[in-house]
């Protein structure tokens, strides 16, 4: 049964082409890919993300959960609407999804997880809660907009009512606030994204989402579909849960280290996995891969480097660079950067070489040295 | 979507041919495979020289999205190959039965053209495909 959100109709109406996307029937773009992604580096475009699942944790002990349940420190968040970007491992270190949490006070956490992992999650997370008498509810009622690039932030700020404007302007990268349109809509505006630009992802009441869409419409931003949203977060360095890490591959593995903290005394899920990983040290990493030859890097492709073969994980062709970039899991080693890193790709048979970089590839409209 | 010109014939695969004078025909992919695919951003071309068999892998577009084989709808000899592509495959999602031609093969036997799709059988699989 294929999943539609309350912009279906919206999108439709907008001359989008249309995809399943883990089954849900979602906008792939409406009309050029290309030029969607470019209208978000370089102005504002809006993203349709009502399909991911928006989940509150209330209860007294939701922190001490939350400390038990993430690999990431809820202890950073020590601020009413900060945000915390994690993974959520399994016992043996795999990643059960990525997620972002926002501290909302001590008895209300909330979750924005993946759509396409929505189930397996809620199991997970409603299992591992009962022992901390915190209850878990999604909250379908919301739909979700993602207004993104150097001028999106503006223009959201543009529809909230005159008290709002200020504060919600003065939000810091990584967190919320609730706040309320000219029209008194509540809604709550977070300033992240998925884009390498900045902006925000605002939760709208289910019932006012089209006219909230249909206002930044008015207001000059243009609709982009998941297609410019995986070419922009592909060269924004940012994992697709998935397609660069699932249950059997651990954060270590996906270049998500920096999320992970070993804070003395915390006894997270998969924390003795992971240590006794790092004691070991990982069997595989995840590198960035340039292609300056003609072609586009896809996921599956055969990598071949100097410690054995791996695989393209996301691979596309990036619109603000103009090659093939990718991400690929590999046996771990010492590779070095650029092309003396004598990686190679494997395209319909033949032998492409291709440069080791440092990701992101492109932040706020610019191409990163090195790329 | 664009009209389908009547002086071609097609592939169920969405390949064209248009027969030219002198014994060549030039080959393309259809609008509705451009659509399909999205926007291009590379292609791979055979070399002037090639034999290339019908029903076989010829050349291979890329979209961001996704890889896409050219099959050959007739035989023959590569003659010219569209090099401007190389710099703009983007002109085949603008003008697919222009500009965006693919190559130029010598026919073998002119006589497999006959085998192919006329305009309106093309355009009516198009329809059955989208019901």
């Amino acid at each position: 049964m294929t999943q539609k959100t309350i912009l279906n109709d919206t999108h439709r109406a907008l001359g989008a082409k249309m995809v399943d996307f883990g089954g849900w029937d979602m906008p792939i773009h409406y009309g050029s890919q290309i030029d969607e992604h470019h209208q978000v580096r370089r102005d504002a475009g809006m993203f349709d993300v009502s399909h991911m699942t928006v989940v509150d944790l209330n209860g007294a002990r939701v922190r001490e959960f939350l400390r038990h349940l993430v690999a990431n420190s809820v202890d950073k968040l020590q601020k009413s609407g900060k945000a915390l970007y994690t993974a959520m491992l399994n016992p043996q270190g795999g990643v059960i999804d990525d997620l972002i949490i926002y501290f909302m006070d001590e008895s209300w956490f909330r979750l924005v997880v993946n759509a396409a992992t929505r189930d397996k999650d809620l199991a997970w997370i409603s299992a591992q809660a009962k022992a901390f008498e915190v209850i878990v509810s999604e909250r379908p009622e919301f739909g979700m907009v993602a207004v993104q690039g150097p001028n999106a932030r503006a223009k959201v700020i543009g529809l909230l009512r005159e008290e709002d404007q200020a504060p919600v302007s003065k939000l810091v990268r990584f967190s919320a606030r609730a706040a309320k349109t000219v029209d008194g809509v509540e809604v709550f505006v977070a300033r992240t994204g998925y884009t390498g630009e900045d902006g925000f992802e605002v939760i709208v009441p289910e019932a006012q989402t089209v006219a909230f869409w249909n206002a930044l419409l008015a207001a000059g931003v243009k609709p982009a579909g998941l297609g410019a949203r995986d070419t922009l977060r592909l060269e924004a360095g940012m994992n697709l849960y998935g397609q660069d890490m699932d249950d059997t591959v651990s954060p270590f593995e996906a270049a998500l280290a920096w999320t992970v903290v070993l804070d003395d005394g915390r006894d997270f899920i998969g924390r003795s996995a992971l240590e006794a990983q790092q004691a070991a040290g990982s069997a595989r990493q995840m590198i960035g891969l340039v292609m300056d030859d003609k072609g586009v890097l896809r996921h599956g492709q055969k990598v071949l480097t100097a410690y054995g073969e791996g695989e393209i994980l996301s691979g596309t062709f990036s619109p603000s660079i103009g090659k093939a970039i990718a991400f690929a899991r590999v046996p771990a080693g010492d590779i070095p950067l650029g092309a003396a890193g004598n990686v190679r790709v494997d395209i319909r048979g033949k032998e492409i070489p291709v440069r080791v970089v440092k990701f992101p590839f492109v932040r706020d409209n610019a191409i990163q040295p090195g790329i | 979507m664009s009209e389908i010109p009547g002086d071609l014939k097609f592939l169920k695969s969405h390949e064209w041919v248009r027969a030219e004078d002198n014994g060549k025909a030039t080959i393309g992919i259809s609008d509705h495979a451009q659509g399909l695919l999205g926007d291009l951003v590379y292609v791979e071309l055979p070399n002037v020289g090639d034999q290339i068999q019908a029903g076989n892998a010829c050349a291979v577009v890329e979209s961001v999205k996704a890889a896409s084989d050219v099959y050959a709808p007739v035989s023959g000899k590569v003659v010219e190959v569209n090099t401007a592509l190389a710099d703009k495959p983007e002109t085949i999602n603008e003008d697919a039965y222009g500009d965006g031609w693919l190559f130029v093969i010598e026919l073998d036997d002119a006589d497999q053209l006959g085998e192919l799709l006329a305009p309106d059988d093309y355009a009516e699989l198009l329809d059955s495909d989208e019901h």
